[in-house]
C-alpha cells in the first residue's frame, strides 16, 4: 500500500512540476472561469433570483474543470509516456489517481479564483455550499480523469470528451446546486459524498482496461 | 532445454477489421535474441508492443515467462516527458519501477550514453538522436530480463550506434533475451538465436 501510494505521489508530483514549468493549464482555467462569470453577472437579468446566480456558478465551474480535463493526458500523449507508465507501473489505477489528485489540485485552484468573484458578482458561498463545491470537485476529478483518458485515445477527443463527461457531471450539478440552495443540504451532500464514493471505485476499477489496448 | 520465455502461437491482432498481423508462432529460450524483420506495414512494431505488454492479441496465445514489469521496451516513441530534463525523467521511473540505489544507476546510464553533461537539459532540447539514448536508457533503468527494443539503432550518430551495439552485446553476454526488430538485421546478425520475417498481413 505504501508503494503504491509512492507511485501516486510521483505520478502527481509530476503533473503539478510541468503545470509549473509549462503554465498551460491552471492560467486557461482561472481566466475561463472568471470570464465566464463576468459574462454572467451582465447576462442575468436585474431582479434575477440568487438561486439563478447559483445555477450559473455550477455552470461555470463544470466547464472549467471540462477545459481542465481536456488537457490533462496531454503530456502523456505527447511521447507515448502513457506506455511507459503502463509498463512501469506495478499497479496501474497509480496512473488514474495520481492524474485526478493533480487534476482535483487544479481544480480547487481555479475555484480559489472563482468564488471570491462570484461573491463579488452575486452573492457568498455558505458552508454547505463551498463543501458542495469540494465533493462536487473530487467527483468530477474521479470520473474525469477517467473519461478524459478514453477520449485522448480516441481520433475526435475534443468532441468525445464532452459527450462522455457531460452526461457523467449532471449528478454532481444537481447535488452541487441543492447543497447551495436548499434550507437542508444535508441530503444534497450526501449524495455528492456517496457519487464520490462510487465513482471513484469504478474508475479506479476500470482504468486498467482503458490504457490497454 | 529450458521452458521458452516467449511462446507465441497463431498469434493475430486486428485494429477494427484490418489485421496487423496474422498467424504468427515462434518460441524464443531465455538468453535468446529474436531478430524481427519485414518491410513498413508488416507488424514488426504491433509484435512488439504484444510482447510488451502494450496490446493484446484478438486471437491466438502469447505466454510471457517474466514479470509485466521484468520487461524493457523501447518503441518508436521515447515514452518519456518532453518538458522534464533526462534526470527527473529517469526518476520519475526508478521510483516507479523501484530500481535499488536509483540515483547511482541513473548516474551510471547517463554516462554510459552519453548524456550526463545535459542531463539537466529539457528533452524538448534534446536532438533526435539524444532522446533515442534516453529512451534506451529509460528501456535499460530497471535492468529488465526481456529487452524488446524496436528500431533500436534509428536516430543514432556513429558514436551512438557503437555504444548500443556494445550495450546489445553486454546484454547478451549477461543473459538477457532480446527481442530486435530492425530493417537492419545485419547490425544484430551476431547475436541472433532466432529470426521472423513478417509479411504485410
Amino acid at each position: 500500500m505504501t508503494a503504491y501510494l509512492g507511485d501516486v505521489a510521483a505520478l502527481a508530483r509530476k503533473d503539478l512540476r510541468l503545470e509549473l514549468r509549462a503554465r498551460d493549464t491552471l492560467p486557461a482555467m482561472a481566466l475561463f472561469v472568471v470570464a465566464t462569470l463576468v459574462v454572467f453577472h451582465f447576462a442575468l437579468p436585474a431582479g434575477a433570483s440568487e438561486d439563478a446566480a447559483y445555477g450559473l456558478l455550477w455552470v461555470a465551474l463544470v466547464f472549467t474543470a471540462l477545459l481542465g480535463l481536456g488537457r490533462a493526458w496531454t503530456p502523456e500523449s505527447e511521447a507515448g509516456a502513457l506506455d511507459g507508465l503502463v509498463l512501469a507501473t506495478s499497479d496501474r489505477s497509480a496512473i488514474w489517481l495520481g492524474k485526478a489528485l493533480a487534476t482535483l489540485a487544479f481544480l480547487l485552484a481555479a475555484e480559489v479564483v472563482a468564488l471570491p468573484a462570484f461573491a463579488l458578482f452575486f452573492a457568498p458561498l455558505d458552508g454547505p455550499a463551498l463543501l458542495g463545491v469540494l465533493l462536487a470537485s473530487v467527483g468530477i476529478c474521479a470520473v474525469g480523469s477517467l473519461v478524459s483518458a478514453m477520449a485522448a485515445a480516441a481520433r475526435g477527443r475534443e468532441v468525445l470528451l464532452p459527450l462522455l463527461f457531460l452526461p457523467l457531471a449532471i449528478p454532481l450539478v444537481v447535488g452541487g446546486v441543492g447543497s447551495s440552495i436548499s434550507p437542508e443540504p444535508g441530503a444534497y451532500l450526501a449524495f455528492l459524498g456517496l457519487y464520490d464514493a462510487v465513482f471513484a471505485i469504478l474508475s479506479w476499477a476500470a482504468f486498467e482496461y482503458v490504457v490497454t489496448e | 532445454m529450458a521452458e521458452p520465455i516467449v511462446r507465441a502461437a497463431g498469434l493475430e491482432k486486428r485494429y477494427g477489421l484490418r489485421p496487423v498481423l496474422r498467424d504468427v508462432s515462434f518460441e524464443l529460450e531465455p538468453g535468446g535474441a529474436l531478430v524481427v524483420t519485414g518491410p513498413n506495414g508488416a507488424g514488426k512494431s504491433t509484435l512488439l508492443r504484444l510482447i510488451g505488454g502494450l496490446a493484446a492479441p484478438s486471437r491466438g496465445s502469447l505466454e510471457i515467462r517474466t514479470e509485466r514489469r521484468k520487461v524493457g521496451f523501447l518503441g518508436h516513441e521515447p515514452l518519456v516527458y518532453r518538458e522534464l530534463t533526462a534526470l527527473e525523467n529517469l526518476d520519475l521511473y526508478g521510483r516507479l519501477y523501484r530500481v535499488p540505489e536509483r540515483r547511482e544507476r541513473i548516474g551510471m546510464l547517463l554516462e554510459r550514453f552519453g548524456l550526463w553533461e545535459a542531463r539537466h537539459q529539457r528533452i524538448s532540447s534534446y536532438s533526435r538522436g539524444m532522446t533515442q539514448r534516453l529512451a534506451l536508457c529509460r528501456a535499460l533503468l530497471h535492468e529488465p530480463d526481456l529487452v524488446v527494443l524496436d528500431e533500436p539503432h534509428s536516430s543514432l550518430d556513429d558514436e551512438g550506434l557503437t555504444l548500443l551495439d556494445a550495450e546489445l552485446g553486454t546484454l547478451a553476454a549477461a543473459g538477457k533475451t532480446l527481442v530486435v526488430a530492425t530493417h537492419d538485421p545485419g547490425r544484430v546478425a551476431s547475436l541472433a538465436t532466432a529470426h521472423i520475417d513478417l509479411e504485410r498481413a
